[in-house]
């Protein structure tokens, strides 16, 4: 899809210097981030620490005030200056929410096909045909008739997943994906994004699953007060933190 | 006066051929009105949630001018006030219709304001973040759930409108209550007539409700 010549080593996400204000709250201060294609980048911190803000500003949903950001080679300028190459960042990266966000309207199947024939021109025969296989990926393929409201808020998410896939993004970023979800269907999430992550899909994920995160991630970051305080490989960021509020979070959260 | 005044039925069922040609320009003056209305309401509806400054406000004036006034003044002013500035008169109907338009529309407006206000934020972000413009994402995905929640709203507001134009018996437009009071004025039989111009009133009016009870059911099922 992908019109740039990309080559495997240029990373898919930079961000530097990157700092946001929420009128006087310095909700990002001074991020600097480099994803490459297929890393596995999980978010940690505590709830208002500026991880959710962080994945937000990739796709745009939310404007910086300075820094610079290119995403899949294209810039995002400072203040939502940058209409086109939003456009396009937005058609490349897919987005999981924490409230899922279907379009409660539309059936199951149309949530899937509608941006791969409104953005992507597909015609309906291919869109649906699409949808229907990744539906079957993520193991709903016989609730394709029916609306969101029918559907668990487990079936709900992976419906989301595999509506944000079906745009063919080349970066995936999922915004606490099971944190609003209920016990018994975290799992069965977790399971289609552990999935995708082993297909080589370069995704960011902000969670509190700390489990997941170290089976799954290649680098986690942690996040304190809009900085990122210490990243490093799962392991030795779980079991051996070097820094004192790193630790402080993890015995909280690891605790229970 | 005699204080046992009976209800003269004959009189009341008398009046009703007299009555029912009044129906349809009620009927025409209602939905000719709400049917302009409605296109003004969503025009100024969306100007009143544009990003810029400069659409809002003509929408915020409009709005508080035209709900701001009765509307027996609006219809005064379109009928006899107009014609001194256009140099020509206008029509009853014209006026009555037009009355209704404006009006209603300044309704309406806030209906399509409310309607689309309440959709939730992530609807549109999850819109946003698939590619979707954001027309795209207002015209497939706003818009629809916007306008389910606008049925009851809108259906209120056609009731209010309808009962508007027995008004404009002031301009001699022959809809209901015109009819009645020009019938009135030879058999003297106000009680039967005035009950039964209610009842059509009733009629119509309990009609709708009854259509739009369907519709929402019918746009409802589907969530």
């Amino acid at each position: 899809m992908s019109e740039t010549m990309s080559n495997t080593t240029q990373p898919i996400v930079r961000m530097q210097q990157l700092n946001k204000h929420f009128g006087s709250l310095h909700v990002l201060n001074d991020i600097d981030l480099t994803i490459v294609p297929g890393e596995v980048v999980v978010i940690i911190g505590a709830s208002g620490s500026g991880k959710s803000t962080l994945i937000r500003c990739i796709n745009g949903l939310e404007e910086f005030q300075s820094g610079s950001l290119v995403v899949d080679s294209n810039e995002l300028l400072p203040h939502g200056k940058s209409t086109q190459a939003l456009q396009t960042i937005r058609t490349e990266v897919g987005m999981v929410f924490q409230q899922f966000n279907l379009f409660p309207h539309l059936s199951v199947i149309d949530n899937v096909t509608l941006a791969p024939m409104k953005v992507r021109g597909l015609s309906r025969d291919d869109a649906v045909s699409n949808a229907k296989r990744l539906l079957d990926r993520v193991g709903i393929a016989d609730q394709a008739d029916k609306y969101p409201s029918q559907l668990s808020g487990g079936q709900q998410q992976r419906v989301a997943l595999a509506r944000a896939l079906a745009m063919e993004p080349r970066l995936m970023l999922f915004d606490e994906p099971t944190s609003a979800l209920d016990p018994e269907m975290i799992g069965e999430v977790l399971d289609a994004m552990r999935e995708l992550a082993k297909e080589g899909m370069t995704m960011v994920i902000v969670t509190h699953e700390m489990g997941f995160a170290r089976e799954v991630a290649d680098r986690v970051i942690f996040i304190h007060k809009g900085e990122i305080t210490e990243q490093g490989h799962p392991e030795k960021l779980f079991d051996s933190p070097q820094h004192e509020r790193t630790q402080s979070f993890l015995a909280r959260v690891l605790k229970h | 006066m005699d204080v046992n005044f009976q209800f003269d039925w004959s009189a009341a069922f008398g009046s009703i051929p007299y009555l029912l040609p009044g129906i349809p320009w009620t009927l025409l003056i209602s939905f000719g009105g709400l049917a302009i209305g409605f296109f003004i309401g969503i025009f100024f509806g969306l100007l009143r949630i544009s990003r810029l400054r400069w659409l809002r406000w003509p929408a915020i004036v409009y709005v508080e001018v035209f709900r701001g006034t009765p509307i027996l003044v609006q219809v005064l002013f379109i009928f006899y006030g107009l014609p001194q500035l256009l140099g020509s008169p206008i029509n009853a109907l014209v006026a009555g219709i037009a009355a209704i338009a404006v009006n209603s529309g300044a309704y309406i407006s806030e209906i399509v304001r409310g309607g689309v206000q309440s959709i939730e934020r992530g609807q549109g972000e999850a819109s946003l973040s698939l590619g979707l413009s954001r027309t795209q994402a207002f015209r497939y995905v706003i818009w629809p759930q916007a306008f389910r929640r606008m049925i009851p709203p809108l259906g209120n507001q056609g009731i209010i409108s309808i009962k508007d134009t027995s008004l404009f018996s002031v301009i001699g437009v022959g809809e209901l209550v015109r009819q009645g009071q020009i019938y009135i004025a030879t058999t003297f039989t106000a009680l039967e007539v005035y009950f039964m111009v209610a009842l059509m009133y009733l009629a119509i009016t309990w009609t709708l409700s009854i259509i739009l009870r369907q519709l929402e059911i019918r746009g409802l099922a589907g969530q």
